[in-house]
């Protein structure tokens, strides 16, 4: 039934889905570097090569080259393990983003996505829930205590924002009648989501801001608490791991915001890769944006906000949706 | 009202950061520019001369008192003239903290500062700067001023020979 061509056609999607991502999350950092120092009035990094184009290699360099230290009393296994769930978790999820319509290529179809899971909202909420591990497990086996308390902090995030994050795209899939993330942008082709449904919207921006741990959401790392949260105790490329797993997390959460609020690929003139890189960029520019705009909020202030404001809000618009979409029909 | 306020006040900061996207940024981006420093600034310390050639300086120990971090050694002597110098003086620039006090402390304005501040070296042994490195040609921030003038020039041994010079009261005769 699999025949050569198609196993071929997976194997060089994947690899170019690989490349592509990786190489975005090292320039993603360059773009953040670059735009957080105008931001603040400063250049960034200009060094290196043209406008500091080659600054991700020279700090992937730096990084290798660095010693990967091992603190004696760790949990040698899952302190060598964590990190890659950190980043693997944010790549596994690509497996489901639609990038354009199917290609038509050699006479045959070719879809722009790895695997169109019929689950895939589902399959998206596992993966981002997943990736808390590898912040607890390597809070946990740093045998530190800022370490600790990081691992500890980014749970009780995780507990707070996950149940609105779900509760938000349960409007998504009642309004797009499946799972499928190709269905549901297919679903936005007269309006996008974010028009049809401004809080649902709002409710996930929140959510995916406290999902990606960043400012103003960065507690499990709060600098100024805990030296660096859940990652003090890594060195070299396994704090690379981290760090760029961060980013790959912010490019799949700009991909899915893109995918399940923005209209996906969907777009006048541009062709539709195009327009699905550029709206994922913009996802991506406000993450940043917000990163230089506002300060970190207290550890028991988003668990209020989560869970007294966020998940009633959601769950109000939960059953709104589903009238107005029972009105309709 | 409150709600109102944090809606805004959470909305707000959005423009000013956008907005300083465009603004020109304040970095001087140091080895191609360089601002210019002031004339006071304090970096590397120099050891003027009179303005007939003469060192300034009378190994008074006085820099090397007022030194917070003392980085300013040296050892005194006396020309066979009564005109006291440094034998060996020696500033340990890695240890400088450039704070200027042994300058405001200088009674012959001979240690002065200088507005170079790129001096940064490799090797902290090359920061142990010796009297001949230290020792320049000029009067530095005042050429007129010359000490010996004012404290009468030609000190002899015994005090009080210069011609217009009583000599120093022995304060025995003072007793009762």
């Amino acid at each position: 039934m699999i025949d050569l061509l198609t196993v071929v056609i997976i194997l060089v999607k994947l690899i170019l889905i690989l490349g592509v991502i990786l190489t975005l999350a090292a320039y993603l950092v360059f773009a953040e570097r670059r735009i957080l120092g105008r931001m603040q009035l400063r250049l960034g990094p200009n060094r290196v090569g043209p406008f500091g184009l080659l600054q991700p290699l020279a700090d992937v360099i730096k990084l290798l080259t660095k010693e990967d230290f091992l603190p004696s009393q760790a949990d040698k296994w899952l302190f060598l393990l964590a990190p890659g769930m950190a980043s693997i978790t944010a790549i596994l999820a690509f497996a489901v983003v639609p990038f354009s319509p199917p290609l038509h290529l050699f006479g045959r179809e070719i879809p722009m996505v790895v695997c169109d899971l019929n689950v895939g909202v589902l399959y998206f909420l596992a993966l981002s829930s997943l990736a808390v591990y590898g912040v607890a497990l390597g809070g946990w086996a740093s045998n530190s205590k800022y370490s600790l308390l990081g691992g500890i902090r980014g749970l009780a995030q995780l507990i707070s924002y996950e149940l609105s994050m779900g509760l938000s795209l349960v409007p998504v899939v009642l309004m797009a009648r499946s799972f499928s993330l190709t269905d549901i942008v297919l679903a936005q082709s007269p309006l996008p989501f974010a028009i049809l449904n401004p809080v649902a919207f709002l409710i996930f921006m929140i959510s995916i801001a406290a999902e990606s741990k960043r400012i103003p959401f960065d507690i499990p790392e709060a600098e100024n608490e805990l030296v660096a949260g859940y990652h003090t105790e890594y060195s070299g490329m396994r704090f690379g791991l981290f760090f760029v797993g961060e980013y790959i997390n912010v490019i799949i959460l700009s991909s899915m915001t893109t995918v399940f609020f923005l209209g996906g690929w969907s777009g006048p003139l541009l062709p539709p890769l195009i327009w699905f890189f550029l709206k994922m960029l913009a996802v991506s520019f406000f993450f940043i944006w917000m990163r230089g705009t506002l300060p970190r909020l207290r550890y028991d202030q988003l668990m209020h906000f989560g869970w007294k404001f966020l998940i009633p809000l959601s769950l109000l618009n939960v059953i709104a949706t589903g009238a107005v979409l029972l009105a309709i029909r | 009202m409150n709600l109102w306020r944090g809606i805004k006040g959470s909305i707000q900061p959005f423009g000013i950061t956008f907005r300083n996207i465009f603004r020109k940024p304040s970095t001087i981006q140091y080895p191609e520019q360089k601002r210019t420093p002031a004339p006071r600034f304090r970096a590397r310390i120099i050891l003027t001369r009179d303005p007939d050639g003469g060192e300034r300086c009378v190994a008074c120990y006085l820099c090397s008192a007022a030194c917070p971090v003392d980085c300013i050694s040296m050892q005194s002597a006396e020309r066979p003239d009564g005109r006291r110098y440094a034998t060996w003086f020696r500033i340990n620039f890695s240890r400088c903290i450039f704070c200027g006090m042994c300058a405001e402390a200088c009674p012959t304005l001979a240690i002065q500062m200088t507005p170079d501040y790129e001096f940064s070296k490799r090797e902290p042994l090359t920061l142990v700067y010796e009297k001949e490195d230290l020792l320049v040609d000029h009067g530095g921030k005042d050429n007129e001023y010359n000490y010996y003038r004012h404290a009468g020039i030609g000190v002899v041994n015994p005090r009080g020979g210069n011609p217009d010079e009583a000599p120093p009261v022995d304060i025995r005769t003072n007793l009762p």
